[in-house]
């Protein structure tokens, strides 16, 4: 979603050592390869020290590494698999084969030759050894072990559950809950609040325990503690029904069947249907928009007990708001989609996905203006939300038109602020209890 | 070394069908060089002897998985054998799919590249020297075209690879409850004696 610190910074390590190794190799590149040569015929008198040793080393992991680099480029014959499997310390003898045309004194005629062919082997084993161990402890160090640590706990579970995406789930819902008429009962809020939370990171878990291979294979999804190992799925497994359980009977039974119903329903349209229909067909857009509308109900309807207008109209506002969110997101990661087998909009109908996004842009500005009609907020409301939802129209007028990766990024932004700020001037806006309803609705 | 290979080809390929049931899109012909990559390529580690648990490597270069490698402790039960068993064999399988995957799609891609640029009357270097490539609206019709040949055998892997994660999360529930009930056995007679 948003770009947070953690991307940046892991982005910036890894521009770092790419530096890094590029520096090394340039470096590895400029010795000439003549100080081989210098090498096999001080191999005679024993010369041999412990700099050169290392010097070989680094020359040997480098040139490695760059043709290891070269090969993993696209070419037509798929010839990365033989040569991976060269590179690795169980296959150093080939290397030993390629080292030994390189020294000139190898032709067996005389003993003195056999000698010098001895000492060879013997050094060339010693520079396959050191290869190895080079090659070997650089690949080991990337294994880790499987072990939990409960030290780690807190923070596994917490990209488990895709805590910052709950955080906001768990404002939306805040935000149907303060915008519902009728006194505002604080403990009733808070079990609403910790009920969605809960259910939000049940959802999440499922979500990930389904979706391991697709997100490690998607640039954005890669660092998932499943996808690493740092958990397992029967771990991810129970920990989503710890969440579920609690939450759904912390909603059922302190807030109101309603509440924990919806609860219920959107923790398996998000696990049962959503996940699953990503794979299968572009409705899962649709899906997933459903999915983001039912928090702020259902803040709503643990406050007023009821599904009315007030609660259609807050989830319509979290259903319009989905689509240039998730479409302009979709758009510059096409690639990993196509590849990964997801089906979505940006890949298969382009023009449908920036119609769509703009289409719901416009549409924000109509459930604004349907805010006072239905008693929620003051007539303020729509004229101070005016100049960001024409904003955002905009921006998704500018997608619609331009359909390139700067508008769909700027898009993207736009959204990720311009929700919490929709929210709070609805909010600032409210309608006071018991005026201007001339409708006589009654307001429970 | 060739007849053992392509024993292992059958084994495995049953193995694979059983799972996928007909019409699967699993090549084991063209996986098979891969198939014995994997394998040798994880057991090729070798944790630390004191060590009790499974060990996760860095991502694959083809498939970008994570390789496990398996412990295999002393008093194996049979049931920790069967999962040990059946995350191997997901492995390998998940492995040989995305790694075949992703190289097809790169190969796919370049061929799709070159027949563009060809179209266009482009050589296949810029003029400053450097690859050329297509902007991303063009890409575009790939992608699309790739996802749709695709769908089907991305539907049979959904299926499988939903079946094999269910699986494998229950028998390590199993696993799980079999290693607390012998403990707790194990405790109960500590206390009769």
């Amino acid at each position: 979603m948003a770009a947070s610190p953690h991307t940046l910074s892991s982005r910036l390590l890894t521009g770092w050592v790419g530096g890094c190794v590029w520096y090394l190799e340039r470096r590895a590149m400029q010795e000439s390869p003549h100080k081989f040569m210098h090498l096999f015929r001080n191999i005679n008198k024993q010369w041999i020290t412990f700099q050169h040793f290392n010097f070989l080393k680094r020359m040997y992991v480098t040139q490695l590494n760059r043709s290891l680099n070269q090969q993993v480029k696209p070419k037509p014959e798929p010839v990365t698999s033989p040569f991976l499997e060269k590179t690795s310390s169980g296959q150093a003898k080939a290397e030993v084969h390629e080292l030994r045309p390189i020294s000139p004194p190898s032709l067996p005629l005389s003993r003195k030759a056999n000698e010098k062919e001895l000492i060879e082997l013997e050094s060339a084993s010693v520079i396959e050894a050191s290869i190895d161990v080079g090659n070997a402890t650089k690949e080991e160090k990337q294994w880790k072990e499987m072990k939990l640590h409960v030290d780690d706990l807190p923070g596994i579970l917490a990209r488990l559950s895709k805590i910052k995406l709950t955080a906001l789930v768990v404002s939306t819902t805040s935000a149907g809950f303060a915008l519902a008429p009728g006194p505002f009962d604080w403990p009733c809020f808070l079990l609403t609040l910790l009920g969605t939370g809960l259910a939000s990171c049940a959802a999440n878990s499922i979500n990930q325990f389904f979706e391991v291979p697709f997100d490690s294979n998607m640039n954005r999804t890669k660092n998932r503690p499943l996808v690493r190992g740092q958990i397992s799925p029967l771990l991810a497994v129970s920990f989503a029904t710890c969440c579920a359980l609690p939450g759904v009977a912390l909603l059922t039974w302190g807030v109101n069947p309603l509440t924990g119903a919806l609860g219920v329903f959107n923790i398996f349209l998000y696990t049962c249907c959503y996940t699953p229909l990503k794979r299968i067909s572009i409705a899962n857009t649709w899906v997933g928009a459903v999915v983001g509308a039912i928090p702020p109900v259902m803040g709503w309807t643990a406050a007023t007990g009821c599904l009315d207008a007030g609660a259609f109209l807050l989830g319509g506002i979290l259903y319009s708001w989905q689509f240039p969110h998730f479409n302009a997101l979709s758009w510059g990661l096409r690639e990993d989609y196509s590849r990964g087998g997801y089906c979505m909009m940006s890949v298969t109908h382009p023009a449908l996905c920036r119609r769509v996004a703009l289409r719901h842009c416009l549409a924000l500005i109509g459930l604004s203006t349907a805010a006072p009609i239905l008693d929620v907020t003051t007539w303020t409301f729509p004229v101070i939300s005016l100049p960001i939802n024409l904003y955002i129209s905009y921006l998704g007028f500018r997608f619609y038109r331009d359909a390139d990766r700067k508008s769909s990024r700027k898009l993207f932004f736009c959204s990720l602020w311009h929700l919490p700020l929709f929210l709070l001037l609805m909010l600032t806006c409210k309608q006071p209890p018991g005026g201007g309803s001339d409708k006589g609705e009654p307001q429970s | 070394m060739a007849s053992l290979r392509s024993g292992r080809r059958t084994v495995v390929s049953h193995l694979c069908r059983a799972f996928t049931g007909p019409g699967s899109h699993l090549a084991p012909e063209r996986g098979a060089p891969r198939r014995d990559a994997a394998p040798s390529r994880v057991s090729r580690f070798c944790p630390p002897r004191k060590s009790c648990y499974d060990w996760i490597g860095p991502p694959d270069k083809c498939s970008n998985l994570r390789p496990v490698h398996f412990y295999i402790p002393e008093n194996e039960s049979p049931l920790e054998q069967k999962l040990r068993e059946l995350r191997q064999e997901t492995q390998e399988w998940n492995q040989q799919f995305w790694a075949n995957q992703n190289l097809t799609f790169r190969k796919e891609k370049e061929e799709f590249i070159h027949s563009r640029l060809k179209a266009k009357g482009l050589g296949l270097r810029a003029e400053s020297g450097q690859k050329a490539t297509l902007n991303a609206e063009e890409m575009a019709d790939f992608y699309k075209e790739f996802l749709s040949k695709n769908f089907q055998k991305h539907m049979y892997y959904n299926r499988d690879w939903y079946k094999r994660n269910f699986a494998i999360t229950y028998f390590m529930g199993k696993v799980a409850l079999e290693k607390i009930w012998n403990k707790l056995r194990l405790k109960q007679k500590k206390t009769i004696n």
